[in-house]
């Protein structure tokens, strides 16, 4: 009998917090989903308000053509943020990798002084140095350019990967690095050959920080890329949204919110591993 | 196996020792990139700053040196401090909002049971999508003709006619600490998470055997273990919210009427609307202050507890 009780209490409880777990996930989900159906509601239909969000007069995508008649339309400013999130990718997996192993492996002058200034750029916002990254830009002649964005989205990434993959060096036993040295492999055929394959969790994972910090940074490239042929998409949605090209079309601004998302969702779908990895990594140190 | 090892490391002690040398010095090329990028892209900007807080800095045209001049009229700079203020109101509500909603979503998904690896995503995903986006879908959801909110309520014969969110101070304020818990609550829940499972379970079971209630084992254990978590989570909102520009610039232009202004939006408008330079870089300097004071709190905050490593 009281076992009866407190079995049915238990199911009763489990419901109790599926619900609760249900409708939190829907609350949470909701603005995504609603934008993303939204967006697929023809022209007309798209600057009513979306109830209910999903089109009732037929699957359009009308909205996508539309956005795509602004300014330089749609594919050049998704192409410069395809560019710049590629390239800062590339450029701080390079950079961090190279210096994480210098700072994991050797002992050289100065070294655990550059490390913590390294780090310790983490505490300075880098808004508060915008306009002389804009002056040096400009003297380097990299002013108004995806490449001189780049650098900079790179600089600020380096803290965190360059921690991470310090760590990640570390992490690898030196025997195996000695054994591979008896083989006589050198410096550069054992940093790419013997321990790349090792720590590549950590490089997917600054890969995945740097591709997100890039494609959604906004006050930055709004400061520094003046010219409109070098919008990312953030700046010339927001463009677009403040009605710089007339009237505001609520259907465009619904399909370029989903083009800017929707690679974020993907590859955080695909790499929830290391992003967390990632969070925890940062949480625990 | 004795012979065999002395064999192959005494020819290679001295070619070790030599090479080993050179060997070290070469760390200093492999970080050479990345110190090269934080000195020109962070150092010397950051040296800048400080250098153009004291000069009258027009974008176009011969800077000169005023001294102090600058830091006088952050002084008398009535709407940098009413920016101040509003970041400083904004950071508080936003920050008890997030930890109001993430704490019980951490403690929620901490559980092991079916479906939360499921949950913990859906929690998740809009702490992957930007700020702008999110900014950007926002602005959507609560405009007053084409968004969500105020024509569901007219619909439902709550309202008389549409109410208009963005043009009244509260009710814009409010619907952007809404947009920043639904976008942030996720990252601090995460968190939150990793200092609940550091808690060892065996703890908390001796708790429940002496008879405590979930309040009191809270407040007993759980609070006091997660102190580090708990400053981290913080300071990441507080350091967030104090920098906080892309919701008040994409949602409200700083509107209505300019109540909206962050301190990193003024600097914005200083900087690259009216082009004061020098002026600018005098207001960074006081952000710059105030972050590095709060970081410096931080690693007080995160110090290792006494006699644990």
């Amino acid at each position: 009998m009281a076992q009866a009780r407190s079995r049915s209490s238990r199911i009763r409880l489990g419901i109790a917090e599926h619900a609760t777990g249900i409708i939190a996930s829907l609350l949470f989900l909701a603005p995504i989903v609603w934008t993303v159906l939204s967006a697929f509601k023809p022209s007309q239909e798209a600057r009513l308000p979306p109830l209910p969000p999903w089109p009732t007069s037929g699957f359009s995508v009308e909205n996508y053509g539309t956005l795509n008649t602004f300014g330089d339309g749609l594919w050049l400013p998704a192409q410069n943020s395809i560019y710049v999130s590629v390239m800062t990718v590339v450029f701080s997996v390079i950079v961090s990798v190279l210096a994480g192993y210098g700072f994991s492996r050797f002992r050289f002058p100065f070294k655990d002084m550059l490390f913590v200034i390294i780090l310790s750029t983490i505490m300075i916002p880098f808004q508060s140095i915008l306009t002389p990254i804009f002056l040096v830009l400009t003297k380097v002649g990299l002013h108004n350019t995806l490449t001189g964005l780049v650098f900079v989205y790179v600089t600020l990434q380096l803290p965190f990967s360059i921690f991470m993959m310090r760590n990640a060096f570390d992490a690898v036993p030196r025997e195996i690095e000695e054994a591979a040295r008896m083989d006589g492999a050198n410096n550069v055929t054992m940093l790419l050959q013997v321990m790349l394959p090792l720590v590549w969790p950590g490089i997917v994972t600054i890969a995945l920080f740097a591709f997100l910090g890039a494609w959604n940074e906004f006050l930055a490239a709004l400061v520094l890329m003046t010219d409109q042929s070098k919008f990312t998409l953030p700046i010339m949605m927001t463009a677009l949204q403040s009605g710089r090209f007339g009237a505001i079309d609520w259907g465009a601004v619904q399909a370029g919110v989903t083009v800017m998302m929707v690679p974020c969702l993907i590859l955080f779908l695909a790499l929830q591993r290391f992003y967390i990895r990632g969070l925890m990594a940062g949480a625990v140190k | 196996m004795t012979t065999i090892t002395a064999e192959t490391s005494a020819p290679a002690r001295p070619r070790k020792l030599v090479g080993a040398g050179r060997r070290q010095w070469i760390g200093l090329l492999y970080v050479a990139p990345a110190v090269a990028l934080v000195t020109v892209f962070f150092i010397i900007p950051l040296g800048m700053t400080a250098w153009m807080s004291l000069h009258n800095w027009p974008l176009m045209g011969e800077h000169s040196y005023v001294g102090l001049d600058n830091y006088w009229a952050i002084l008398r700079d009535t709407r940098f401090w009413n920016a101040l203020r509003f970041t400083g109101w904004y950071t508080l509500v936003v920050t008890i909002a997030i930890f109001a909603v993430a704490f019980p979503l951490a403690i929620f998904i901490e559980r092991p049971r079916a479906l939360t690896n499921v949950y913990r995503t859906a929690f998740f995903m809009p702490a992957v999508i930007g700020f702008a986006s999110a900014s950007l879908l926002w602005s959507w959801l609560l405009n007053v003709d084409s968004g969500l909110f105020s024509p569901a309520v007219y619909d439902l014969g709550l309202t008389e006619k549409k109410f208009n969110l963005l043009a009244t101070f509260q009710p814009a304020f409010w619907s952007i600490i809404a947009m920043v818990v639904w976008k942030v609550a996720g990252f601090t829940m995460i968190i939150l998470m990793t200092g609940l499972q550091s808690i060892p379970s065996e703890l908390q079971e001796a708790a429940m055997i002496d008879g405590a209630g979930p309040f009191a084992r809270f407040r007993a254990i759980t609070l006091p273990l997660m102190r580090r978590t708990l400053a981290l989570a913080l300071i990441l909102s507080v350091a967030g919210s104090i920098l906080a520009f892309d919701q008040f610039y994409i949602i409200l232009r700083g509107g209505p009427r300019n109540q909206t202004l962050t301190a990193v939006y003024w600097i914005f408008n200083q900087s690259f609307v009216s082009f004061k330079l020098g002026y600018g870089a005098a207001l960074s300097m006081i952000l710059l202050l105030i972050l590095v004071v709060l970081s410096l709190v931080q690693l007080w905050l995160l110090r290792k507890p006494e006699g644990v490593d």
